[in-house]
């Protein structure tokens, strides 16, 4: 009925078109998304709703199972305080108002069987920029209505026993293509001091404010394929971090790029949020991707 | 001869496949070969492919690890036969240099010296190359401009530029396929359209195709246009 700040449909990306210019898309919180679906019941792909900063009102024109994950945004059913990480069986005709976010950028809303919107090359991402997948290629304007649809699993509904906290002041990183670009001393700047999450930032890239990174011999690279994560350092020494619908290519010398288990945080960094960056080991990373990637393993042979 | 690119993680998701550090055919002819080679083999590793000028940069699949990336690459550059040539297209794009389509015709005019006359002269007889697509939806990174059309960037870019505008941005000319934000010089328009929404696959450009513009009246182009 009225769809928040930007909201818009997503599962967990499109992939094997980047060298067509088209990069995944995806939530923004794989981890909070993947979680909504399996707390449904879902195969953890299902089409979800991302919301940022500011949730929307929705009516259920049909009953089903529902849950809330990510960022607590001021929620309520019918005016009752509506929970997060816990499916509730939603009834025809109820509406689910969703407000302000009291914590980081985005919440998501799963449904039983995800929302029924047609796969473009493979997936329901939107793609804002490109203007596909999704619903109708865009964010979600007030009178929209999406039908919900049937998952390819008969899982259970799984159970979290405790909620997940995560810190999001620290964002942990590996070194990127042009670290040794980076004089020591501009090296030192970048993981010491804090930064700030720009205004200007969306799912393309966040942008920051506070400290200037100078990037010694020359700015620009050759134009090489840009992984998500990158933190890139154009002109202005303002670093940007490349993000879910991220630009497949770029020009700037990349000084560090963020952990793939670190990105959900990113996801839920918001303006004026501050935040540091940590230099970790590739193997590291690694590791801490994959014990992420376990954790979803054994949640799904759990309800499954 | 079997190719000897740099190749290392670029995240702990990605690998970069580095073959050189210069725009030049050869190396283009490397990344192309390697690209194909990737989108040909059938492998569980590699999810996306980024090519660029003379790398690759390659995304795995969300339960392969670097390790299974780095076998998948080094098996794929064993394949790898250099000699072999590129079949190669030539695409005719059409461009309308009317000045409503090149609201920055006057700023390259006056940067280059030349007349209008001679700058669409410059800029159709060129033969120009794709060198890969990148940075958004069907974007081709176009090499082979005469050098004498150089301009810089505009120093503001537009919030807008409109779908199938062509410009001229440093060294470089190339097309918008998508309105997005830019900040190229604006020369003319195509009516040819280069991305396809309902069938994002089917790119009127390809990386490793050949290009030439030519110029088109206003009736034309409305014509082209329409069909």
């Amino acid at each position: 009925m009225k769809p928040g700040f930007q909201s818009t449909l997503q599962d967990l990306g499109r992939n094997g078109f980047t060298h067509l210019g088209i990069s995944p898309a995806g939530a923004a919180d794989s981890f909070s998304f993947r979680l909504g679906n399996l707390l449904v019941g879902n195969d953890e792909n299902d089409a979800g709703l991302e919301m940022t900063l500011v949730g929307g009102t929705y009516r259920f024109n049909q009953s089903v199972l529902a849950v809330l994950t990510g960022s607590r945004f001021r929620a309520t059913l019918e005016g009752a305080e509506f929970p997060y990480f816990k499916a509730v069986h939603v009834k025809k005709g109820q509406e689910l108002d969703i407000g302000p976010s009291q914590d980081g950028a985005r919440c998501f809303l799963t449904v039983k069987g995800g929302f029924n919107v047609p796969q473009v090359l493979g997936s329901r991402s939107t793609h804002l920029m490109t203007r596909i997948g999704g619903y109708e290629g865009r964010d979600l304007k007030k009178g929209d209505q999406i039908n919900f649809g049937y998952s390819s699993t008969s899982r259970e509904p799984g159970k979290l026993e405790k909620i997940i906290e995560t810190d999001r002041s620290v964002l942990r990183v590996t070194k990127g293509l042009q670290y040794d670009r980076f004089e020591s001393k501009n090296r030192d700047v970048f993981f010491r001091e804090r930064f700030i999450v720009s205004q200007r930032s969306n799912r393309m890239g966040l942008r920051t404010e506070g400290p200037e990174i100078k990037a010694g011999i020359t700015d620009e690279i050759l134009t090489e394929g840009l992984p998500i994560g990158a933190v890139q350092v154009p002109g202005d020494g303002h670093p940007i971090i490349s993000f879910v619908d991220h630009q497949t290519t770029g020009g700037y010398s990349k000084i560090a790029n963020v952990i793939a288990a670190d990105l959900c945080k990113v996801g839920q960094l918001k303006p004026r949020d501050e935040f540091k960056f940590q230099l970790v080991s590739v193997a590291e990373a690694e590791k801490l991707y994959f014990e992420q990637e376990s954790f979803f393993q054994k949640f799904t042979e759990s309800s499954s | 001869m079997i190719l000897d690119p740099t190749i290392i993680p670029a995240s702990d998701r990605s690998i970069l496949i580095q073959f050189g550090d210069e725009i030049s055919e050869d190396l283009h002819h490397q990344v192309f070969l390697f690209t194909q080679g990737l989108l040909a083999s059938s492998h569980e590793a590699i999810s996306n492919i980024s090519p660029g000028y003379s790398s690759v940069l390659v995304r795995l699949h969300h339960q392969a690890t670097l390790a299974e990336g780095m076998d998948t690459i080094a098996a794929i550059l064993k394949e790898e036969h250099p000699g072999d040539t590129i079949p190669q297209r030539t695409v005719e794009i059409p461009v309308c240099y009317e000045d409503e389509f090149g609201p920055d015709l006057g700023r390259v005019l006056k940067h280059t010296g030349y007349d209008k006359e001679e700058l669409i002269e410059r800029h159709t007889s060129g033969m120009y190359l794709v060198y890969f697509m990148g940075f958004s939806a069907g974007f081709p990174y176009i090499g082979g401009m005469d050098a004498s059309l150089a301009t810089p960037r505009l120093e503001t870019p537009r919030k807008a530029v409109p779908a199938g505008s062509v410009g001229i941005a440093g060294q470089q000319t190339g097309m918008y396929p998508l309105s997005t934000p830019g900040g190229w010089n604006l020369i003319g328009r195509t009516p040819l359209p280069l991305f396809n929404r309902l069938n994002p696959k089917d790119t009127a450009i390809r990386m490793g195709d050949r290009i030439r513009f030519h110029t088109v009246g206003r009736a034309e182009f409305e014509s082209l246009g329409q069909s």
